[in-house]
């Protein structure tokens, strides 16, 4: 009992943050079609740019930022330090449709998903030298207390056991929930969202519309990079041991985020954030109950499983192809 | 927006006689001939002097990426699918064909050293074990092409992706080698799952691959490719791709068109993870079988250009030898190579050759054969 | 909905108009004569046979780029200081001494091309490398083959010096660092566990042959093991194995992983409640491992090759000589490098030639050599025999606690 609530609160910690990245996948996808494949080197900047601005700043709020247990800062600026991570990871994501993507606007879907392929590459290992943030892991200054907010006590098999619920759980699952919903109301409520919805229905219609497909697209791709940097930063409070940008961990994190986008239902808003818990509750329960060494195999078997019945994914309509 | 023209919807220009099938055999087989007799020549002739040995692996590298890039051009070029496994198939053929040669070589001759001469047992044991490997690639092939008759484009590929990162986990899981004096006393347990090497890797394959090998299936393939290219299961193949729709409604029959698509790929990646595995200097992971190195034959395809076989052998060649050119450049080489794979992209969006071969820019003296006329050729002759 | 019409593609291929036919000239230009020009040009540079010209060259491949460069970076940084410090003293028989580093990106192909075109084209005389078990068994045959001695500096799984005559290192193996293990679990006053739980890293070759080995060690030492959970490298969540193993309710926890993981590792144990103490390996041995743990890591040991308290004046003059140039204290990896590059000039210079055999015959007799990791001698099997240094985390320091000696 104990553990299977333990087990819960991370996938729902886990699966947040699956469903912030996967939101970026899916609405790239959903207006050029393509697989992002720096969506995930973005995440990394965020988690590092996250990283390299507590350094700075710690000492200007008197506390030692290389101390790995210094106390946590006053909340403004972890808040303050979230901000810059998304303005930055925005205009980066600006610059890399502007120069990689867009000049690649009528060539075949597959061609610019190699250059995706190369500014992954490319971010991954200027991101790795050593002036930049260098090739080993690093300690993020912990931004958050680690308070225990609740420490319930449940019987188990064996002996009664503790569930720990800490803030930093908490704070992830309340900071992606108020982004899903600042994101829904976006795509579904304003003027800018309008117009991202129709043009992934149909660009050159939404051309001829008046629509400035161009800028619509660069607001698409701005959108996702600043939600891959809160998760970033997110994903940093959570593991506080950050792992270089150059590490595999990041594209397996990426493709589990995309898988989840997929069994969603990819284009699908609200599906990538269903796919993102179901992939994590996947991933956590089989861990735990069944073994821990084929925890990828689960997602990938599950992605598979739900395709054959599913062709468009859990909330994926199916498009029917007019000839 | 140029218009499909209705007239040549294929890739080559004038459709093949009929010759029947000896016609057809004897059409391949001086092409092979030729290869086997450039392999031979390559092999035997190869320079002794410092630095060549070198050379000689980066030319088999080449050898292997081509049977890679252009098995997998069957798919993502000619047919229009597209996969994200690869290497898989290559891990499948490459883990077969080493337990065969490993296990066989100490069952024939107690131990795994080379056993004769370019042509001797050893190196037909190998061959062998190749061809296995690549029919157990082919009926893996034939498993991960059936999701592609539900499903299209991205989906299709995440699938692919989703089996290769599997086979990586499983691989995994796998015993230890047996050594020669622990294959007497091994049990069921030693055997249950295959005793390949797990995260390790499958190390002290005896090393048959060599420049006459490789480069013999790389003729095999280039044939296979080429006439596949202009036969009429190639043709369904290149309608499928152009307009899955239309090409059904022209009677072709997708569904069989896109698992045969799958399966020849799938063979030729089975036969390369053979040569992968028994080359010196290598040791096959189950890494092998994941993502990234799948990523590595799209990346040639793509760059290659769709279905243009010429260009992906190009393509191939280039992306192996330029990360070994700029070893110099230490830290920086993945820079370096990653700006000018955008930059070539940018460059050539639709890829080295698009869709065409490299013969297709002979000069025009050149052509034997009259042009045919067609409304857009008259235009630029016009002006 | 409109269909997608694929027209950005479709060419008629009779009519390639000029623009792209320009290009694809210009491609085809590049892509051919550009890289092998490249190849012909860099014929001449080398190593003028290593024998010949007034220097002796040293190959050394690791990963400088991929999800393993730390290590790489490491070792290399120790290799180029022991170096430096040879040629200061005037460089083996009169030589100086250069080292080629080549990056493999942690790849098992690129490991063994770097190796081939070490050992055949620029012409070393001794290969130094990797840290990686598999990355060594790629290119441990090439060197093999080659007549080139090569020195693994960290490998520590048993297959790599098993492939031939010319493979050696300075690191202790598997089987015993197991044991060091299972012996100072079974037998510190502080432990005297009866029930340990594993946790491995299922895709490194070096922590599957740890797990396997200590595994036997602590049964044969009467010792139940209770629970054995698997993680992959870069994994950043623990919690679900971690909470199966706090069920298991073991007296101690090995984790034969690389530091890179044990930060997050040491962290969730904590946030779990978990007091159970925890102990690891060589790969635990790293100047961050407290940065990135910080508490979370208090108390807990892990077996090494050498301990950084050592009084000994040639280990603290390594220490302040490495800060002075790389501005970190060394790892074990740092310290490996440096040992295994002074071992080989040792062996070059008591050879006096540059021969393969000669060296490989020298390096075998290597004897009681003063390393930085201890009193190095190479066994019949070419591995060296040396005692393991239980270290524990105190203060964020990693403080020597016990040696223990080879059975």
């Amino acid at each position: 009992m104990a553990d299977f609530a333990q087990t819960l609160m991370t996938t729902l910690a886990v699966g947040s943050l699956y469903a912030l990245i996967a939101l970026g996948y899916t609405m790239v996808y959903g207006i050029l079609k393509f697989i992002n494949f720096a969506h995930s080197d973005i995440v990394v900047l965020g988690a590092w740019i996250s990283f390299t601005l507590t350094r700075w700043l710690f000492p200007a709020v008197g506390l030692d930022a290389h101390n790995p247990d210094s106390p946590a800062p006053p909340l403004w600026l972890g808040a303050s330090i979230l901000i810059a991570a998304v303005v930055a990871c925005s205009l980066i994501g600006f610059v890399i449709e502007r120069f990689a993507y867009r000049p690649l606007r009528k060539a075949p879907r597959l061609n610019v998903l190699i250059t995706a392929i190369g500014v992954s590459l490319l971010l991954q290992n200027l991101g790795q030298l050593s002036f930049m943030f260098g090739p080993s892991p690093q300690k993020m200054p912990a931004l958050l207390s680690n308070v225990e907010l609740w420490r319930l006590s449940l019987p188990s098999s064996g002996g009664a056991r503790n569930v720990v619920i800490g803030l930093v759980d908490v704070m992830i699952v309340g900071t992606s929930a108020v982004l899903m919903i600042a994101l829904e109301f976006l795509v579904f409520r304003t003027k800018i969202g309008t117009a991202m919805r129709a043009v992934s229905y149909d660009l050159e219609a939404s051309a001829l519309m008046g629509i400035p497909v161009d800028r619509i697209i660069s607001y698409t791709f701005m959108l996702g990079s600043a939600l891959a940097a809160a998760a970033g930063f997110l994903y940093a409070l959570k593991y506080p041991g950050l792992n270089q940008p150059a590490h595999t961990t990041w594209v397996l994190l990426g493709l589990k985020a995309f898988v989840a986008a997929v069994i969603g239902g990819i284009g699908n808003v609200r599906g990538a954030v269903l796919g993102g818990f179901v992939i994590a509750a996947v991933e956590q329960f089989g861990a735990y109950y069944l073994s821990s060494s084929y925890r990828d195999v689960y997602v990938f078997a599950l992605l598979i499983a739900i395709l054959l019945v599913r062709p468009s994914g859990l909330l994926g309509s199916t498009v029917r192809e007019k000839v | 927006m140029r218009k499909p023209n209705p007239d040549t919807p294929f890739d080559s220009p004038t459709p093949p006689r009929e010759r029947g099938l000896l016609g057809t055999l004897a059409n391949s087989a001086w092409p092979i001939l030729l290869g086997i007799a450039l392999a031979a020549a390559l092999h035997y002739f190869w320079p002794l002097g410092p630095g060549w040995l070198y050379y000689k692996k980066v030319v088999l590298d080449v050898g292997i990426a081509i049977i890679l890039a252009v098995s997998l051009n069957i798919v993502n070029g000619m047919t229009g699918q597209f996969s994200l496994g690869h290497a898989a198939f290559l891990a499948i053929g490459g883990y077969t064909s080493g337990i065969v040669t490993y296990y066989g070589s100490i069952l024939l001759w107690k131990s795994t050293d080379l056993h004769g001469g370019v042509l001797g047992p050893g190196a037909w044991l190998f061959v062998f074990a190749c061809l296995l490997g690549a029919l157990v690639a082919t009926a893996a092939g034939y498993v991960v092409g059936l999701p592609s008759l539900r499903l299209r484009g991205d989906y299709l590929a995440i699938v692919t992706l989703g089996f290769g990162e599997i086979l990586r986990v499983v691989l995994q899981q796998t015993n230890p080698i047996l050594s020669p004096d622990q294959l007497d006393s091994s049990s069921l347990k030693n055997w249950l799952p295959p005793p390949v090497g797990g995260a390790v890797g499958f190390n002290g394959l005896p090393t048959y691959t060599t420049l006459f090998w490789v480069y013999v299936f790389v003729a095999l393939m280039l044939v296979v490719a080429f006439r596949l290219k202009r036969s009429s299961l190639g043709r369904a193949m290149i309608s499928v791709r152009e307009d899955e729709f239309a090409a059904q409604a022209m009677g072709v029959h997708v569904a069989r068109v896109k698992v045969m698509a799958f399966m020849i790929a799938a063979f030729f990646a089975g036969l390369a993870g053979g040569l992968f595995a028994h080359e010196s200097g290598l040791i096959l992971r189950p890494l092998d079988a994941g993502f990234l190195r799948s990523l590595d034959y799209v990346i040639m395809t793509v760059l290659g250009g769709r279905g243009s076989i010429s260009g992906v052998v190009l393509a191939a060649t280039l992306l192996t030898v330029l990360p070994e050119y700029l070893r110099d450049f230490d830290q920086y080489r993945l820079i370096v190579y990653s700006l000018l794979l955008i930059g070539m992209m940018l460059l050539r969006p639709q890829g080295l050759f698009g869709i065409h071969e490299i013969w297709d820019w002979r000069p025009r003296w050149f052509t034997r054969k009259p042009q045919t006329r067609s409304p857009s050729n008259e235009k630029r002759g016009a002006a | 909905m409109p269909r997608h019409v694929p027209s950005a593609s479709f060419c008629v291929p009779d009519q390639p108009d000029w623009c792209s036919q320009v290009g694809a000239a210009r491609m085809f230009s590049f892509g051919v004569f550009f890289p092998m020009g490249c190849l012909f040009a860099s014929l001449l540079i080398g190593c003028g046979g290593g024998s010949s010209g007034d220097e002796i060259c040293l190959g050394h491949y690791a990963s400088l780029t991929g999800a393993q460069a730390t290590f790489g970076r490491s070792t290399d940084n120790g290799i180029l200081l022991a170096i430096e410090e040879i040629n200061a003293a005037g460089g083996v028989n009169g030589k100086k001494v250069r080292l080629i580093t080549y990056d493999d990106k942690g790849d098992a192909r690129e490991a063994g091309t770097a190796a081939t075109r070490l050992v055949t084209r620029d012409g070393v005389v001794a290969v130094l490398g990797e840290v990686a078990t598999s990355l060594s068994l790629a290119a441990a045959p090439v060197c093999q083959e080659n007549g080139i001695p090569m020195v693994s500096p960290s490998s520590t799984n048993t297959k790599v010096t098993q492939v031939g005559d010319k493979i050696f290192r300075v690191c202790f193996i598997d089987p015993f660092q197991a044991y060091a293990c299972a012996k100072f679990a079974r037998e510190h006053e502080a432990l005297k566990a009866n029930k340990a739980a594993i946790l491995y890293d299922q895709a490194s070759g070096y922590s599957v042959g740890l797990r396997e080995e200590f595994a036997k060690s602590f049964a044969k030492l009467g010792g139940t093991i209770v629970s054995e959970q698997a993680y992959t490298e870069g994994d950043q969540d623990f919690s679900a194995q971690l909470t199966a193993i706090r069920a298991s309710e073991p007296d101690v926890i090995f984790i034969p992983g690389y530091y890179t993981d044990v930060g997050n590792i040491a962290i969730q144990t904590q946030k779990l409640g978990i007091a159970t103490p925890l102990l690891g390996a060589d790969g635990w041995d790293s100047s961050k491992l407290a940065g990135i743990a910080g508490k979370a890591i208090e108390g807990a040991y892990y077996s090494n090759h050498y301990s950084q308290q050592d009084p000994d004046p040639a280990v603290q003059s390594f220490i302040s000589k490495y800060k002075a140039k790389h501005g970190e204290t060394p790892d074990a990896l740092a310290a490996l490098g440096y040992d295994a590059a002074r071992i080989v000039c040792l062996a070059i210079g008591q050879a006096g030639s540059t021969k393969g055999d000669d060296i490989a015959a020298k390096l075998a007799s290597t004897k009681g050599f003063p390393g930085v990791t201890g009193k190095i001698s190479i066994d019949a099997d070419r591995n060296a025999v040396k005692p393991a240094m239980m270290i524990q985390m105190k203060d964020g320091i990693p403080t020597y606690v016990t040696t223990i000696q080879p059975e």
